[in-house]
């Protein structure tokens, strides 16, 4: 079992509440190789919460548990908070939704790659901004040395996003959790942003879980499809075999998107059952 | 068939940013308009102008044969509406759905309230049980109804949409555009509808302008863009883009 | 059978889908009330506040002697005892009964600092951040002008000039107090100009005035009350802080900063004279304060789905 990267058993997250207890995810189960895994749903369905369960970034109010949850064989749950702390940024790592929230306002983008790559590896100050720079090139942008100077809001969201990605990536993570990485951004930009992610997961052979909204756009990226609703996985499919889906949710949220070129009126909409979420 | 909107050589600027560069559109009457591009295009600007949300600057916008000043009248308001993009920020915190939809009808003198509200309320599908409700009782879809049903409770001619679904789950979007699709067959609507994607315009609209920093690229119909008759590199990206992401 | 009755009042009040206006609106007062009562010190701070209210409204039946006309021969300064709780000041005065019926005279000044206060700072307020330009320069330099000087010092020129009495102490009280609240509702109006939902309106042919006054005014409102209601100790303090300077209420009048001025002089030899009055102002004031606490939590809509 050394390929398995990762290993989820009916992880739950539990939140308090003003009413009582809130299960965000009820039981959520899969494993990871060194592979594009994609977590797709709606909202609160609970696919965001996994992946910060993963990474450990839960808020404090709230509970996890699981059978398993095991990164390369190692235990995350029963492990200190400092040695999750040490294995957050350097072998797992994770990119958000919008970089004008994850990165810091008042350093620059070259300066917070270097801080990054400096708490986790003993690097002099020079052979540390020589990293960043080549990452920032690895991202693809055109002048890193200029860019490594600038402040986050001096730069446009999809440069934003690329930094953050420079800088999660910088300490050569086995594993990275990306949050709806190209969702605040235009689709052209976005998938700039998402053909170097491509690149860099295929070339340093990491693990990838994508977590999304967008069905389609998952499907076309990563290996594996994991459907989740309400909480729990009502699907695990290989994207190519998305068409052939069994489950009528999976197929109902793949059919009621418009697509160019099939007209379709009325769209066919979701006939939400109560036993999916059973 | 007439105009029902022109919108001539239109200027917007923002102190000193020109959100529009000089755009023209005509809008027919009944027809569905799509306005597409990307963030900073323009498109939002150009709905906004139409309301009088936005300073026009130069140019001029004729709405039913009427060309507007600077200021509308309430029989404008009567003729267009719009419904806005972030469901979340449209309804009043402290007021009820009955209270909102009043509102429209006491600002014009309208009598029938009461028939209107539950017809408005029955016509995009929530009836009655969600009148007393506050917007923080309602899902993001259920919001988005209610705004709908604020739009067209002063029966309106045009209704302008700005990005009305993509805050919406997946299958709430398709559930609002069809209830969209209906009232416009119903009571004859025209739609002047932006979005950021392709797919919804083509699906709403008969034709559609691309725009991009402020400028019309081109105007389409529906069928050009399925059929990729495109002229334009920056139209050929878009369409390119709608279709997910393609492994080299 | 009185159980499930209560139950069920209960749900008809927290339904998702409430059937009538007033529903509705009992229903989002219930919520309201639920977060405050939740706050033990609140519910003290409203116990204190409703403690004032029925001594204020029955000083005539709770006062044992009146709180003008004492007995100089023979109840001078008297120490607190049975006949007189409180014991007597230096007109053989009944502490006890003067401080029931001070009840009265601070309600009165709390009341209508709060009632000329509160409306004129959230009308220059919501105008100004509303209107914006030219109004909103004009109406915030005035707001200024009032807050670049010491409320109590503003407050003393104003009595100075209008003369001493209670009325005008009000009246100075109210006109210096004023400019926070503009404040306050100018920094809200400004938060929720912008949103979609002011839009909308707009969009509907709403006039400017009916936007401010309809729209915005209700969601300044709460902030409001909960900053008035924690300013009402410093309106006491005032109204107290004028008494004893002799600008405020006159006597014979019970009002009780009024009466710790007069106790001031024998405050070594015979405490209970200023004791009593200052024991109340600090009681009342804390009262305020907690309640206003306790409004903050229900009622501000930053926290929690209000």
């Amino acid at each position: 079992m050394s390929d398995t990267l990762l290993e989820v058993d009916d992880l739950r997250v539990t939140f308090p509440t003003r009413t009582g207890l809130v299960q965000a995810v009820r039981g959520v189960s899969f494993s990871l190789r060194r592979e594009r895994l994609g977590i797709v749903g709606e909202s609160g369905s609970g696919k965001s919460q996994t992946g910060r369960a993963i990474m450990g970034v839960t808020p404090p109010q709230a509970e996890v548990s699981a059978k398993k949850l095991a990164f390369d064989g190692m235990d995350l749950l029963s492990m200190s908070p400092r040695e999750r702390r040490a294995l957050r940024g350097s072998r797992i790592a994770m990119i958000l939704q919008d970089p004008k929230y994850s990165l810091d306002p008042v350093m620059t983008i070259g300066r917070q790659i270097v801080e990054t790559l400096r708490t986790h590896e003993k690097v002099s100050k020079a052979e540390a901004r020589e990293r960043a720079l080549a990452m920032l090139q690895a991202v693809q942008i055109r002048d890193p040395a200029r860019v490594f100077d600038l402040y986050p809001h001096e730069v446009s969201g999809g440069m934003g996003q690329r930094a953050m990605i420079a800088m999660m990536l910088v300490t050569g993570p086995e594993l990275m959790i990306a949050d709806e990485p190209t969702s605040a951004l235009d689709v052209t930009v976005q998938l700039d942003v998402l053909k170097i992610l491509d690149k860099l997961v295929a070339e340093r052979g990491m693990g990838l879980i994508f977590i999304s909204h967008d069905l389609r756009l998952v499907s076309s990226f990563c290996d594996r499809v994991v459907v989740m609703y309400a909480g729990k996985v009502v699907e695990q499919i290989k994207a190519s075999e998305l068409r052939d889906a069994q489950h009528p949710y999976t197929r109902g949220l793949l059919n009621c998107m418009p697509r160019i070129g099939f007209e379709r009126h009325p769209l066919p909409v979701l006939d939400r059952k109560p036993e999916w979420a059973a | 068939m007439t105009a029902s909107i022109t919108v001539e050589g239109l200027e917007v600027v923002f102190d000193r940013f020109r959100a529009l560069k000089g755009v023209s559109l005509e809008v027919r009457e009944g027809e569905s308009y799509g306005l597409v591009g990307e963030s900073g295009s323009g498109k939002s600007t150009l709905l906004r102008a139409i309301t009088g949300l936005a300073p026009v600057s130069a140019g001029t916008i004729t709405v039913n044969g009427k060309t507007l000043g600077k200021t509308r009248d309430k029989a404008f308001y009567r003729e267009v509406q719009m419904v806005f993009q972030d469901p979340y920020g449209s309804l009043h915190p402290r007021q009820t759905v009955d209270r909102l939809l009043q509102e429209p009808l006491a600002i014009h003198g309208i009598a029938d309230g009461e028939k209107r509200i539950e017809r408005a309320l029955d016509e995009v599908g929530l009836g009655k049980g969600f009148r007393f409700r506050y917007a923080h009782q309602l899902s993001g879809g259920q919001r988005q109804r209610v705004a709908i049903a604020r739009a067209l409770i002063l029966e309106p001619s045009i209704l302008l949409l700005d990005e009305p679904t993509s805050a919406l789950d997946a299958s709430v979007q398709a559930e609002v555009l069809n209830l969209l699709e209906e009232v416009r067959r119903r009571r004859k609507l025209t739609f002047l509808m932006v979005s950021h994607d392709l797919a919804i315009i083509t699906h709403m609209c008969e034709r559609l302008m691309v725009m991009q920093n402020g400028e019309a690229v081109e105007t389409l119909t529906a069928s050009q863009l399925i059929g990729h008759r495109v002229s334009e590199d920056y139209t050929r990206n878009l369409l390119r883009a709608s279709e997910g992401f393609v492994r080299a | 059978m009185t159980a499930s009755v209560v139950l069920s009042r209960r749900e008809w009040l927290l339904s998702d889908r409430p059937a009538s206006r007033l529903q509705a609106r009992l229903g989002r007062a219930y919520v309201a009330w639920r977060r405050f009562s939740a706050n033990r010190l609140a519910l003290v701070g409203m116990l204190i506040i409703v403690a004032l209210l029925v001594v204020a409204a029955f000083a005539d039946v709770l006062a044992p002697y009146s709180p003008t006309v004492g007995d100089l021969k023979n109840a001078r300064l008297l120490p607190p005892g049975a006949a007189h709780w409180f014991g007597t000041d230096d007109l053989g005065r009944d502490i006890y009964s003067r401080v029931v019926y001070g009840a009265r005279w601070t309600l009165y000044v709390v009341i209508l600092v709060a009632i000329i206060a509160a409306p004129i700072g959230l009308l220059v307020g919501t105008i100004a951040g509303y209107a914006g330009g030219w109004t909103d320069t004009i109406l915030m330099r005035i707001t200024d002008i009032f807050l670049a000087f010491p409320k109590l010092v503003l407050a003393l020129a104003f009595v100075a000039a209008l003369g001493p009495g209670i009325e005008n102490a009000v009246l100075a009280i109210a006109i210096t107090s004023w400019p926070p609240y503009a404040r306050i509702a100018r920094a809200e109006t400004l938060t929720v100009r912008n949103s979609d939902y002011i839009k909308a309106v707009q969009l509907m042919g709403a006039s400017p005035f009916r936007i401010v006054l309809r729209h915005i005014m209700p969601l300044c409102i709460s902030s409001l009350i909960i900053r008035v209601t924690l300013d009402m100790a410093g309106i006491i303090l005032t109204a107290a802080g004028l008494g004893f300077l002799g600008l405020g209420a006159q006597p014979p009048l019970p009002e009780w900063g009024a009466m710790i001025a007069s106790g001031r002089r024998f405050i070594l030899d015979q405490w209970w004279v200023a004791a009593a009055p200052g024991a109340a102002i600090l009681i009342v004031s804390l009262g305020f304060n907690l309640l206003g606490d306790g409004l903050r939590d229900a009622l501000d809509p930053r926290s929690g789905d209000q």
